[in-house]
């Protein structure tokens, strides 16, 4: 019997707020360290926090998207550890009673749709950094990054395998940037990933977890689930028994090693932090902030999808409001036919294109009306689809649109049976040993003489056409 | 001048019978005098002082002049002051400067007080005798063998010992009331909430409020007008208009429902401060006040949820300490934990630490339930004996501490002793109600004794008034600490 690889994920994801989630200081990325680190930030005797209500809105933003509950009434709780970047000793987080509480994350695989079940989004305080290389015999605390509010986003063990695991971060990925709530850039770490991952045989409950520490790529969520589930299944198939452990990716390796298992757990003594009133918001607070929310990516998705888009590309093209929002366009009164077509251009060429100059998308020289325009031209046989890349180049550079540029270069395809039987009369003149050698059984000879014959119409004949008269004239 | 009252001082300065130099130098040297003896103030900064004065001086003379203008003042050591040490009664805190000024210090600093000096007190707050300071113990100035009480000790000897005018102070769980009874001084605990606790350093957040000790009930009222107020940076600060506390002060007692709970005068209580605390309340039913007795029949578990939910924050708010950003920290360590290890058992003393130990252990995995959860289940109880007291009366009255100050000593081994001394002040902070202590008489052996009355939230105004008038009949409030003469 098979193994199945059971996965759940909690996702950091730092909120898009000026200041900190306590203080007044910026939220910043990249300043000089502990340049923005206040009195509260670094915890000095008798400072207090103070809850800022930007971030409130954004976590109700993020509820609101997902279809949860909002606890009407939150509380901050304290959790206690001792560690150098952790100023107060306490992180302030909540614990019993989370402001967003169920909800679901439809994520796209190539078989279908799936629902991921949420358990709970909380609100909570980012630590600061320790730097442990740049100081001989010592450690670096830069407390800059203190106090950044951060939205824990915690699934239930719904995916099944890493490529599901990497489904849902992506698509998660795209709803906190597309609901303004997450910058999403993961190199600065402002969405962080963790992953528990158990093994099975179908049917069974599930297994002893690990938590998987510090992923900070799709391509790490991957290969480290990919690894662990390797892991857990050698050592039951060899008879032995995972151990609830805490384990951390190590990329450069490609495999997780053990920081600390169930026994060395800390005991984080939660309790209500009395510094801090429970957090209360009101029913019209969160119905100013619905309806503020734009249209959701599903529902772009979905609707990608009816257009007869292949669901995991309807997933690629819904990754940004950007994107999507430009693939609409594109897509706008094209026939069905078409859409799939364009859906392909969008992130086949351009999104290379794209890639390549480090441009994005919002900001592509190439408007969805003239994408459209292109793959219409290629669909009703007004260019050949080699001749398509040059109207694109050309349309980069700024030549214009598709149907000037086919009409000024004299791109549009010859299907005048007249022209290229013509075309095709002259070749297999010119040619008469290709003309034996194909008759005397060598297959090779046709391809040659349709290249001839496409030479001759510089690039422009239709080649099936060509194709079909070469055949009935070599036959005759 | 020494003996003066606030508004004395404050028309004498306005007379220009007085400069704020003079008044400044005055207090000082008595400072001087006495401080060797008593420890009540850790840190005294007499250029600093006299500057402040001088400074205060040429508003006077350039017409602006506030409520505190040119008038000394003492905070005790626990509110950040900027420039001058903050030591919270503690060696981990020994070498540290704040910043920043704490909400009070900096209301003080608008109502043009000038600073006189840091008191002493328990450590981090932690005590009931002043005896767990890391700078020695503050005495009582009544008897130099004696505490003065805490943990505002020292702020409560220095107003009785007249070394300052006023001091400020903070209550937990008695810390402005008992010594205050202790010393024979007047002091109020207000209402959770209406004093801002930014830059105090924080004992237990749910319970820690500061306020003021002074000579009289009419000076409290002055000095909680210039510290109560709204403050953002405490998101427990309770925002009402600002009230003046002395509009009552002389409105008769006639008619006043004075509750006397039954469980405050039981058995445990000595003789001298039944008898002081008897007479006081005949007094107020001299002045048309009609008593009646009041039950609060939770009162005797005040003390053990206090000592579960203070320790379990305590234990918290005093994580930060740990030797890596400021304060105390080990000289020689081996490594990370190691650091944290030793700096922490140099930094603390033994109470602190005990009640590190026990605040950790209540809210530790498989014991918070059975008493952080149960701690504050029993504390909605006692909040709720008050409510359905004050629904028969207007204050309660009753012994601030069932004894008088003790010798230095005679407690420190026994922490459920030293505990039990505060059986009386622990519930009105546990409740959030505010209460105050005045000098009430004397016991046998000339120890003053203090009468607490408590009251419904924010019933500051009616606590002053009550005061005020029990003031005006008697002179217990004037005696000056006879190892402390004039």
């Amino acid at each position: 019997m098979s193994w199945e690889i059971v996965v759940g994920i909690e996702t950091h994801a730092q909120l898009r707020t000026r200041s900190k989630i306590f203080s007044g200081a910026s939220t910043e990325f990249g300043a000089a360290p502990n340049t923005q680190a206040s009195a509260v930030d670094i915890a000095l005797p008798g400072v207090l926090p103070v809850l800022n209500r930007a971030a409130v809105e954004l976590a109700l933003r993020f509820g609101l998207a997902i279809g949860a509950r909002i606890n009407r009434r939150s509380v901050f709780a304290r959790k206690n550890y001792f560690y150098p970047d952790l100023p107060k000793g306490y992180q302030i987080s909540q614990y019993e009673a989370p402001i967003v509480q169920g909800g679901t994350l439809a994520i796209a695989l190539a078989e279908g749709e799936k629902t991921i079940r949420i358990t709970r989004a909380h609100l909570e305080e980012d630590a600061g950094k320790s730097l442990h290389e740049d100081f001989h015999g010592m450690s670096g605390i830069d407390l800059n990054r203190a106090g950044t509010p951060l939205l824990e986003i915690v699934s239930e063990p719904d995916l099944r395998g890493a490529h599901e695991a990497v489904a849902y971060a992506r698509a998660l990925h795209a709803l906190v940037r597309w609901i303004g709530v997450c910058d999403g850039n993961m190199q600065e770490g402002s969405f962080r990933c963790d992953a528990n991952v158990s093994v099975r045989r179908a049917g069974e409950p599930l297994g002893t977890r690990c938590e998987i520490k510090n992923l900070n790529s799709f391509r790490f969520i991957e290969r480290a689930i990919e690894f662990e589930a390797r892991r857990q299944i050698a050592l039951l198939e060899d008879g032995g028994r995972v151990e609830q452990q805490t384990r951390l990716y190590d990329p450069e390796r490609d495999e997780t090693r053990a920081m600390r298992s169930k026994e060395e757990a800390q005991d984080y003594r939660y309790f209500p932090d009395p510094d801090l009133l429970p957090l209360v918001v009101s029913e019209e607070e969160i119905e100013r902030v619905r309806a503020e929310l734009p249209e959701l990516p599903d529902v772009r998705r979905r609707q990608f999808i009816a257009r007869g888009i292949p669901a995991t590309q309807a997933a690629q093209l819904t990754s940004s409001i950007e994107l999507a929002t430009y693939a609409g366009l594109a897509l706008e009164g094209a026939s069905r036919g078409t859409a799939p077509a364009i859906a392909n251009w969008i992130t086949g060429p351009l999104s290379a294109k794209l890639n390549e100059r480090g441009i994005g998308i919002e900001r592509a020289p190439v408007s969805p009306e003239q994408l459209r325009q292109l793959v219409e031209r290629i669909a009703d046989g007004t260019i050949s689809g080699k001749l398509a890349k040059e109207v694109d180049d050309a349309m980069w550079a700024g030549e214009g649109s598709a149907d000037e540029i086919i009409e000024r270069r004299g791109l549009r395809q010859i299907s005048d049976s007249d022209a290229i039987e013509k075309l095709v009369d002259e070749v297999l003149a010119a040619n008469a040993k290709l003309v034996e050698d194909y008759r005397g059984g060598k297959e090779k000879a046709f391809n040659a003489l349709v290249g001839q014959v496409m030479k001759a119409s510089r690039g422009k004949a239709n080649p099936a056409q060509v194709n079909q008269l070469l055949r009935v004239r070599l036959a005759g | 001048m020494l003996n003066a009252s606030l508004s004395e001082i404050s028309a004498a300065l306005a007379t220009k019978a007085i400069s704020s130099a003079e008044l400044t130098r005055l207090f000082l040297d008595r400072i001087r005098a006495l401080n060797h003896a008593l420890n009540a103030f850790i840190t005294v900064d007499e250029e600093r002082s006299l500057a402040e004065a001088r400074a205060a001086d040429a508003r006077r003379a350039a017409g602006s002049a506030a409520a505190l203008t040119g008038i000394p003042v003492a905070h005790k050591d626990i509110f950040c002051t900027r420039g001058m040490l903050t030591t919270c009664g503690s060696r981990m805190l020994a070498n540290y400067v704040s910043p920043y000024d704490a909400h009070v210090v900096e209301r003080f600093a608008r109502a043009g007080a000038v600073l006189l000096g840091k008191c002493n007190m328990d450590e981090f707050a932690m005590g009931s005798s002043n005896e767990t300071s890391h700078f020695g113990p503050a005495r009582n100035p009544w008897d130099r063998r004696l505490v003065p009480g805490g943990s505002s000790g020292g702020s409560a000897a220095a107003v009785a010992a007249r070394m300052t005018p006023a001091a400020t102070g903070t209550d937990t769980g008695g810390s402005i009331r008992q010594p205050a009874a202790l010393c024979g001084v007047s002091g109020l605990k207000p209402t959770y909430g209406l004093v801002s606790r930014y830059g105090m350093v924080a004992f237990a957040s749910s319970l820690d409020q500061g306020g003021p000790l002074a000579k009289s009930a009419a000076d409290l009222a002055l000095l909680l007008e210039v510290m109560a107020g709204f403050d953002a940076r405490d998101s427990t600060s309770v925002e009402r208009a600002p009230e003046d506390y002395r509009r009552d002060l002389d409105r008769p007692l006639a008619g006043l429902r004075v509750g006397l709970p039954k469980e405050y005068f039981g058995d445990g209580l000595e003789p001298g401060v039944r008898r002081a605390v008897g007479e006081a309340v005949r007094e107020l039913e001299r002045q048309g006040a009609i008593t009646l007795e009041v039950s609060l029949p939770n009162t005797g578990l005040a003390v053990p949820v206090y000592y579960v939910l203070a320790p379990a924050e305590a234990s918290s708010n005093l994580s930060r300490f740990d030797g890596v950003r400021y304060g105390h920290r080990a000289a020689q360590y081996d490594d990370l934990l190691d650091m944290y290890c030793r700096t922490r058992a140099e930094g603390f003393g033994a109470e602190v630490k005990r009640r590190i130990l026990i605040g950790t252990y209540v809210l530790s995995h498989g014991y918070y339930d059975a008493y952080y959860v149960q701690a504050q289940k029993l504390r909605r109880l006692i909040a709720q004996d008050f409510a359905a007291a004050f629904a028969r009366c207007d204050v309660i009255a009753g012994p601030t501490s069932p004894s008088t100050a003790f010798a230095l000593g005679a407690k420190s081994d026994d922490p459920v002793q030293m505990y039990l001394n505060d059986i009386f002040t622990i519930p009105a902070p546990l409740a959030g109600l505010p209460g105050l202590s005045i000098p009430c008489g004397f016991d046998d052996k000339g120890l003053p004794v203090g009468l607490q009355l408590m009251g419904d939230y924010f019933s500051e105004a009616r606590l002053l008034n009550v005061a005020h008038r029990y003031q005006q009949a008697t002179d217990w409030h004037a005696r000056v600490p006879k190892d402390a003469p004039l």
